[in-house]
């Protein structure tokens, strides 16, 4: 069976959540919210998914808690939490914006607002998923930052999906640090680093679709397939209409 | 003056009270909200003059259509708050406190589009001594809060029925008036205690408004008014069609509005 490119996206958003346990998974948008149910449902069992509105669910949509958003945010402000959103803008150092474009005064385009992207990104883990990987949304600065990345204080940025690849921040900006200080730990140099390519994908592409220099590294991996039992579960249980295949851009 | 309104997005939401305001000259309005249609038409009315949130949505349909042309045509200031910022600025409000710290906020836009805005240290330091710097969430004080809920007793007890609370009780506390609507006014409250969520203290006025909060979301009662939620965003974006649906249905009281949407 071959996988389509949105099902490699359903898996790799999946492996976002990987050893996360008991915390609150909160995807946004349709892929990675079958994402995080093939994670619970195979490799991730103990993760807390709701039902978009109050409620905590299994996998099958069967209610074993409650979750009302006063809820969400103790668990958000716990750091028990691990968030997948969206974006309109992302940076190299994973500032994101999905609040609006343009001058902040009067936008170009007024989007969602900052909603919860501040906090999350200041408490908990989080990852981001691009439907449409291109140099729009990967700018070299954000116009308003509503998730802080790296150099202003993110907690973890996890992973960045796209259609195209996956990226994370393990890349290290030695233009600013100095060899005597270098900490893989430290927050203001780690920048944005391609992981994998998905099947048929160059790294051409990416480097295209991107709008600041990405960290490469000599090899650069494929993003892996979904197993048989995956795609059995993506095809046949948790989207059985297709619907993921009209997210990707 | 400020007022706050309870729900979230387009679910729950007084939408009675806020027709009634429509109808009303008030005017030069702060609106704190977990914004949706009730921003949006406070907005399109040109009575809300600033407007206090982390979002303003439909929920099915992302962005509140009024809420954003509005903003991009630098009609209304607005004052973006990060959705965890706003529940600490009604809880210090509630507990009369001037600010409660929090993390969220910090390094993002919206310490910057907000210079008003101030962090603390904590004065718990660490081994270097130095306290965690935290952002100081001024308190929301509101001079109203509106809320709705599906049942409340003529004193001012109101229970919600669905799946969530909002933040309905802290708006409530965080106003020097709060009133609230609810699809039935009941001799007595009945059911889950949990779901109980205000008492009379907290409450200064009580209405009656069946099917109150349509066109959002008042589950189990109701749930929102897809189709018309639809109709409603369409007009929106096109002034003309704006002026045949206020006309439609918001040119008369709350009965007619309610007959109109029949």
């Amino acid at each position: 069976m071959n996988a389509t490119r949105a099902e490699v996206c359903v898996v790799a958003c999946a492996e976002a959540w990987r050893g996360d346990g008991a915390i609150l998974a909160s995807p946004m948008g349709l892929i990675p919210s079958l994402g995080a149910r093939l994670a619970r449902l195979t490799f991730e069992p103990d993760l807390l998914l709701t039902d978009g509105e109050a409620y905590l669910v299994d996998a099958s949509g069967e209610i074993e808690g409650w979750m009302p958003y006063r809820e969400v945010f103790t668990m958000l402000a716990a750091g028990r939490r691990h968030v997948m959103m969206g974006g309109a803008q992302i940076d190299r150092h994973g500032n994101q914006n999905i609040s609006a474009i343009g001058d902040w005064k009067r936008p170009k385009a007024q989007l969602l607002g900052v909603r919860g992207a501040p906090g999350n990104t200041v408490n908990h883990p989080v990852s981001y998923w691009i439907p449409k990987h291109s140099p729009r949304v990967f700018t070299p600065r954000v116009d308003m930052v509503s998730g802080v990345g790296y150099d202003r204080g993110a907690r973890e940025l996890r992973v960045v999906v796209t259609n195209l690849a996956v990226l994370d921040f393990g890349g290290l900006d030695f233009g600013v640090l100095d060899f005597g200080g270098l900490d893989f730990q430290g927050t203001a140099e780690r920048v944005m680093r391609l992981r994998s390519v998905h099947p048929g994908v160059e790294v051409s592409e990416v480097v295209a679709a991107t709008g600041f220099p990405l960290v490469i590294p000599d090899e650069v991996p494929v993003t892996r397939t979904p197993t048989a039992e995956e795609l059995g579960l993506i095809r046949n249980r948790l989207d059985p209409t297709g619907a993921r295949e009209r997210e990707l851009g | 003056m400020t007022i706050g309104i309870g729900g979230w997005g387009s679910r729950r939401k007084p939408m009675a009270l806020v027709r009634a305001i429509l109808r009303s000259p008030l005017k030069n309005l702060t609106v704190v909200s977990y914004a949706g249609p009730d921003v949006g038409l406070l907005v399109a009315s040109g009575q809300a003059k600033r407007v206090v949130t982390g979002f303003a949505s439909l929920d099915s349909i992302a962005l509140e259509p009024h809420f954003r042309r509005a903003r991009q045509s630098g009609t209304v200031e607005l004052t973006e708050l990060d959705e965890g910022m706003l529940h600490w600025g009604l809880l210090a409000a509630a507990h009369r406190l001037p600010f409660l710290p929090i993390r969220a906020g910090l390094g993002s836009g919206v310490l910057e589009v907000n210079p008003e805005l101030r962090t603390v240290r904590s004065p718990y330091g660490d081994p270097f001594g130095l306290g965690e710097e935290l952002v100081a969430v001024p308190a929301l004080k509101l001079d109203v809060a509106l809320v709705h809920m599906n049942r409340a007793d003529a004193a001012g007890n109101a229970q919600y029925l669905g799946p969530d609370p909002y933040f309905d009780d802290l708006f409530c506390l965080a106003a020097g008036r709060a009133y609230v609507s609810a699809e039935q006014i009941v001799p007595r409250l009945e059911g889950p205690p949990q779901s109980m969520l205000l008492n009379r203290a907290m409450v200064h006025g009580v209405a009656h408004t069946p099917n109150g909060a349509h066109f959002t979301s008042c589950v189990p009662d109701y749930p929102r008014d897809e189709a018309f939620q639809a109709r409603y965003a369409k007009a929106a974006a096109d002034a003309g069609e704006w002026e045949t649906f206020r006309d439609t249905y918001l040119s008369g009281d709350e009965a007619a509005y309610q007959e109109a949407i029949r």
